[in-house]
Formats: structure tokens, sequence, C-alpha cells
């Protein structure tokens, strides 16, 4: 197989996973086997496959750095974007099924629960991110996009801080994804030390002389969101 | 007023939902599903039908069509057996009706012990003997903000404080939940302290809602609700309600209740239903009833006000949650 089919398959395999969540919701709310509380089922569902997604699109890189294997970097934004769904679907189950759309109970319980604070500017970082996820806005916005982009290092960490912070007593799966954040995080330190060296001879070579017939924007757009 | 005790010999004939009742509703049911119109009709003639609060008639009653004092219909058997907090099967909500296959509730031994002139160990079937089972309609407001209706089967607690005959150093009671690793895989784990503790100050325990129960509707309790015995205490948050009891000991002291323990910035010992008194975490203003979309406004003391609210005339309820 060459590699375009090979991602070609895996983008398939990803949509699959990736929808399944959502047609087991769907389905139980149509078959009704949500249990008694299907609301608070619809928020745990999502939420919790939010925070895999947003986990699952940290995993790329690393991959990619420890098998050398550059094509696995294209189902990150695909990932990314389905992180960001089902983020707005945990936040629209919330707020229009759970609250009832009531404007007071919402900001109320935004300005007042701090799980709830931190999971809310979750989402809200998420949004440029998502709205800056095309080929244009990459080129446009060049290391500005890189930058902006390293927010998707925070979300998921206030994605886990706010289930931390939400359960009652039974801390074990909170503290699991914080730990495998943790390992995610670490795992791109000896990049990004790399990656400091090797900017700051290419710095030392092009005062020497000027590198030709690179895209800029490109080049650190893929390569720098580690 | 909901608190009706009343001896069997109390029970009139209009307590029972006679069987042609039943039979005129499903000629009625018929009828109304033949036109939209009486479709709309149906649930009010159906509540006018319906006696509302506690009852007592277990032969012939259908539990489904209960309603508590408040004309709130009763969940689904269903719903009160398969949403359950019992940490003892594991803490999501389906874990209790999942994992409680292997609990055995029978044989089954109660202690009553501690500052009472009869105290005494029993078995289950001797330590019920005494008592007169009845069902009530109550409501259950969970201190995660949902609540559900629930029509048990039990009898006051305060019919055993009597037999026990508490001395006049009992101040509190406090009872603990069975200790079976092995049965119970929740408590193979370090979630929360086992074996779970509860307690009530001397006149709740003594308060004529206080249950001991045993079943829920008209049945024994399912093993995922606390079989063979636990407590009821409704104007409280669900997590008062001990299950699978082994021991009631008379005490002077405070009991130390498990998710105080755990977390004694969140839960108190009273843990009284009160809308003004948030969770440091979420907003006990309102609830989910299991079964409706739209959330509800939490009452004083789960709308059990007129009943319990003397116990507490005096005290802060903000320092004493």
């Amino acid at each position: 197989m060459n590699t375009k089919r090979i991602v070609l398959v895996l983008k398939v395999l990803l949509w699959l996973g990736a929808l399944a969540p959502t047609v087991w919701m769907g389905a139980g709310a149509i078959f009704g086997w949500l249990g008694a509380n299907p609301i608070e089922k619809l928020e745990h569902v999502s939420g919790m496959t939010a925070l895999i997604a947003l986990l699952a699109t940290l995993v790329v890189t690393p991959v990619r750095r420890l098998t050398g294997w550059n094509p696995v970097i294209q189902l990150r934004r695909p990932m990314g974007l389905f992180a960001f769904y089902y983020v707005v679907l945990h936040f629209g189950v919330w707020m229009g099924l759970d609250l009832s759309l009531e404007l007071s109970w919402i900001t109320e319980d935004i300005a007042k629960r701090p799980y709830i604070t931190v999971g809310f500017t979750g989402f809200l970082l998420l949004i440029p991110l998502a709205l800056t996820s095309t080929k244009r806005s990459i080129r446009r916005l060049g290391k500005r996009w890189v930058k902006l982009h390293r927010l998707v290092y925070v979300a998921p960490a206030l994605g886990v801080v706010h289930y931390y912070w939400l359960v009652k007593a039974d801390v074990r799966i909170p503290l699991l994804m914080a730990a495998i954040y943790t390992a995610l995080m670490l795992l791109r330190v000896p990049g990004w030390l790399k990656g400091r060296a090797r900017r700051a001879s290419v710095v030392e070579r092009s005062l020497a002389k000027p590198v030709e017939g690179r895209e800029p924007g490109n080049a650190m757009a893929v390569g720098a969101i580690d | 007023m909901i608190i009706r005790v009343r001896k069997p010999s109390d029970l009139s004939s209009s307590d029972i939902t006679p069987e042609h009742v039943y039979v005129n509703r499903r000629m009625f049911l018929k009828q109304a599903a033949a036109s939209a119109a009486g479709l709309a009709l149906a649930p009010a003639a159906l509540g006018a039908l319906e006696r509302s609060g506690p009852i007592r008639a277990p032969q012939q009653v259908d539990y489904a069509r209960l309603k508590s004092e408040l004309g709130e219909p009763v969940n689904s058997y269903k719903d009160i057996t398969t949403y359950n907090n019992f940490y003892e099967f594991g803490t999501s909500k389906s874990d209790p009706a999942k994992n409680s296959g292997d609990f055995h509730p029978h044989p089954w031994t109660v202690a009553v012990e501690g500052h009472v002139k009869n105290p005494g160990s029993y078995h289950l079937e001797d330590f019920l003997a005494p008592y007169k089972l009845e069902d009530r309609v109550y409501r259950m407001r969970c201190v995660e903000a949902w609540s559900i209706v629930v029509p048990w089967r039990g009898f006051p607690l305060a019919d055993l404080v009597k037999k026990a005959e508490p001395t006049g150093d009992a101040k509190f009671v406090e009872f603990t939940t069975v200790m079976r690793p092995s049965e119970m895989p929740g408590q193979r784990t370090g979630v929360l302290q086992w074996p779970y503790v509860e307690g009530l100050r001397l006149d709740e325990a003594t308060n004529p809602l206080t249950l001991l129960v045993t079943g829920v509707y008209g049945k024994d309790l399912p093993n995922q609700n606390g079989a063979p015995l636990r407590l009821i205490t409704p104007w409280k948050y669900g997590f008062k309600g001990i299950k699978s009891i082994v021991k009631i000991r008379f005490v002077e002291g405070m009991p130390h209740n498990t998710w105080w323990v755990t977390n004694p910035r969140e839960y108190g010992f009273y843990a009284n239903v009160n809308p003004h008194v948030d969770h440091p975490r979420w907003s006990q203003a309102r609830e989910r009833r299991l079964g409706e979309l739209r959330r509800r406004e939490t009452l004083m003391f789960n709308g059990y006000q007129d009943e319990v609210a003397s116990m507490y005339a005096g005290m802060d309820l903000r320092k004493w949650f």
C-alpha cells in the first residue's frame, strides 16, 4: 500500500471511531437505553469523548517523532475538530437540556462553580483554534498561528481539572487522565529542546546566507506545534 | 399531611383502591385513547381516581400509579432499581444493579447496641417480627441535585427506639453497613472508608417520617437498593439513607458519618435538604426530578418542613449543613 492509501484507511477508521459515540447517543435517545437520567448520561458520554479526543490529538506528534512516519500528521486536524465537536455537544447538552437555556442559571453556574468555570474556559479557548483550522488561516497567520495553537496544550488540562473537580469521591479516572496528559506533555520536551537548538542554528546560518525556496508559514505550522 | 402513621386496624376501605376502579380505569383509558381530546383529558381524570399520600394496602395497590402527598407520581420500578448510589458496588449509577448479583442479604443479623436497656442481636426475621410494615411514598433528593419519588415499605424507626429503650446517655443513633468485600467489589477499593457509617440525632431518629425500610414497590428491597434493611429520612440528602444495615448503636457523641469523614467541607452530619445552602461545587437551589426535562425548585427540607423544621429551631443551618 502506498502512503496515500494508508492515510485514507486511517482517516476512515478515525471517522468511524469518532462518530461512534454520536451514533450511540442518538440511538440511545431513540431506543431509550440512556437510563433513568438521560440528560446526565449525554453529558457524561459527550464530555468523556471530548476529553479522550483532546488527549488523542496530543498523541499524534509524539507518534510521528517516535516512528518517524510523517504522514500521520494528517490525522491531527480531523482529531482536533472531532474533539471540538464533542466539546460543543457537551456544552450544548448542558446549556440546552440540563439548564433549559435559562440564561440566569447558566451564568450563575459559570460564575459560581469553579469546575464549570474551568470547563467553560477550556471551551472558549478551543473556539479560535477551530475557526483557524483551515489551510488558509495557517498561511495567513504564519507564526501567529503556531502561537495561537499552543492553546491546544491548555484546553485538555482544563478539561482534566473540570472532570477532577466535579466527581464526588472516585477520582481514579480523572487522575488517570491527568497522568496521560502529563506523559504526553513530557514526551514533547525533547522535541522542543531540539527545535530550539535547530532554530538557533538556522538563525546563525541565515545570518550568513539567506535560506531560499521555503514556505515559512507552512513549515512552521506543521513542525512547531508539537 | 403526609404522616399518617396508623395501625392496620385504622385502615378504612377507602384506603384500598378497589378492583372495580382498576377495571373502570382500563375501560376509561381505552375510551380515552380512541380520541385525541380524550387523551388530553386522561391524566387529569386518572389523577382524580388516585388517592395520594402514604398508603397501606399491600395486596391490591398499583404501585406505579401512586402519588406523593403533593401529587407527584412515583418513578418507575426500573428507574428506582437501576439508578443508584451505592458505592459498595461501584461509583457509577448503573454499577449497583450490575454488580450486586453476588450479594446475599439472607441470612442476615442486625445488632442493636450501645446505651439501651434492651440490646440484642437478631436474625432479620425476628428483628422485623414486632413491627407493622407500611407503604409510604417519599421524595428522595440526592446531594447531587437529582430527585426521585419512591413508594417505600418499612416501619418507623421510632418503634424500634421505643423497644430498645435508650438510656439518658443516648443522644445519637449510629448505623453501620455490612462489611463484605468479597461480595461488594467497591469495598475492595479505597474510594470511601469502609464500612459506611451514618447517624441521626435521637429526635431525628424518632421523628415519625424516619423509616427503616425493607421494601420498595411492595417487594423486598433489591440488593442495589440496600437489601435487606436500610434507612430513609426523606428531608435529608440521600446519602443519609444508609443501606444494608447490620448495626444500630445508641451513642453519646455525634457519629462520624462516612461522607463527612471523606470531605467535611462539603458534607455535614445533618445533610438537611436546603435550597439556600449550596454544596461548595454545585447549586442546591434546583434539582432534576428523574423523568422530567426542566429542573424544578428544591423545597426546604425537601417539602417536609411542617414535620421536621421544629427540630432545628434556632440552629444556624449554614453552619450545621
